[in-house]
């Protein structure tokens, strides 16, 4: 996949989503991929299914990558959300962060996270030993500044 | 007029349909046609403080106002990563 930003029901390839944002002058790459685990608050999760409103996805995925490239200029961002049946130990998130110094690139890497649990319309349906339920986190508002604020302090913390 | 309403996650499971097209008054706004949600589905009624929504794919108020054909979404709270 040759996107910077996508939401797919394919298999996710951190390691060819860095080369997407790879550069003679990077001196770093951080990449975060998120992993379907085997417990959630006590349950023994068999696995997950990830719903999108896939156009306004990517464009909140567009909106991160333009917001953390406002706060770290260096950095090159990609991100990659996968959609669909997940089992446990498969990657749900892919996201990789270069820039000429490390700093740069764990921040915005975290940062990118962060705001993909705020402000992103994907769901996660949570199947379990007994039972299974919509995970419902965050109200998503881009607009909303101390949302905002909140992923950029954890981000420089 | 009328428009197309998408429909995520709890909420599209509570409708048991995820997109169906409903008429709505000239002039309403994103608030009009969540309030004939809820008298078709008083389920829906819990979520109204925690919702977002969409008009054409694009974030959106509830007192953004709906056109002819528009897509208007309703976005329980969201869970990625």
């Amino acid at each position: 996949m040759k996107m910077r930003t996508a939401i797919t029901e394919t298999v996710l390839d951190a390691t060819g989503l860095a080369r997407l944002v790879d550069g003679a002058g990077h001196g770093a790459v951080v990449t975060f991929v998120g992993l379907v685990r085997d417990h959630s608050q006590g349950r023994r999760v068999t696995h997950l299914v990830y719903e999108a409103y896939e156009p306004l996805a990517l464009k909140a995925l567009d909106r991160i990558v333009g917001e953390a490239t406002g706060e770290w200029p260096t950095v090159q961002l990609g991100i990659h959300h996968r959609t669909g049946r997940l089992e446990i130990g498969e990657a749900s998130v892919a996201i990789v962060a270069a820039s000429p110094h490390r700093a740069e690139a764990f921040a915005a890497a975290r940062y990118a996270i962060e705001r993909i649990k705020q402000i992103v319309p994907i769901w996660k349906h949570e199947y379990f030993e007994g039972g299974d339920t919509w995970i419902e986190g965050a109200t998503a508002d881009p607009d909303n500044a101390d949302a905002r604020a909140r992923a950029l302090r954890i981000a420089c913390a | 007029m009328r428009v197309t309403v998408r429909l995520f996650a709890r909420l599209r499971d509570l409708a048991g349909q995820g997109e169906f097209v409903r008429d709505v008054p000239p002039g309403a706004t994103v608030a009009g046609v969540w309030r004939g949600l809820v008298d078709e589905f008083p389920a829906f009624a819990p979520y109204e403080p925690s919702l977002s929504c969409a008009v054409n794919a694009e974030y959106a108020r509830f007192k953004t106002p709906v056109a002819d054909g528009d897509e208007v979404a309703f976005l329980p709270p969201v869970s990625g990563g």
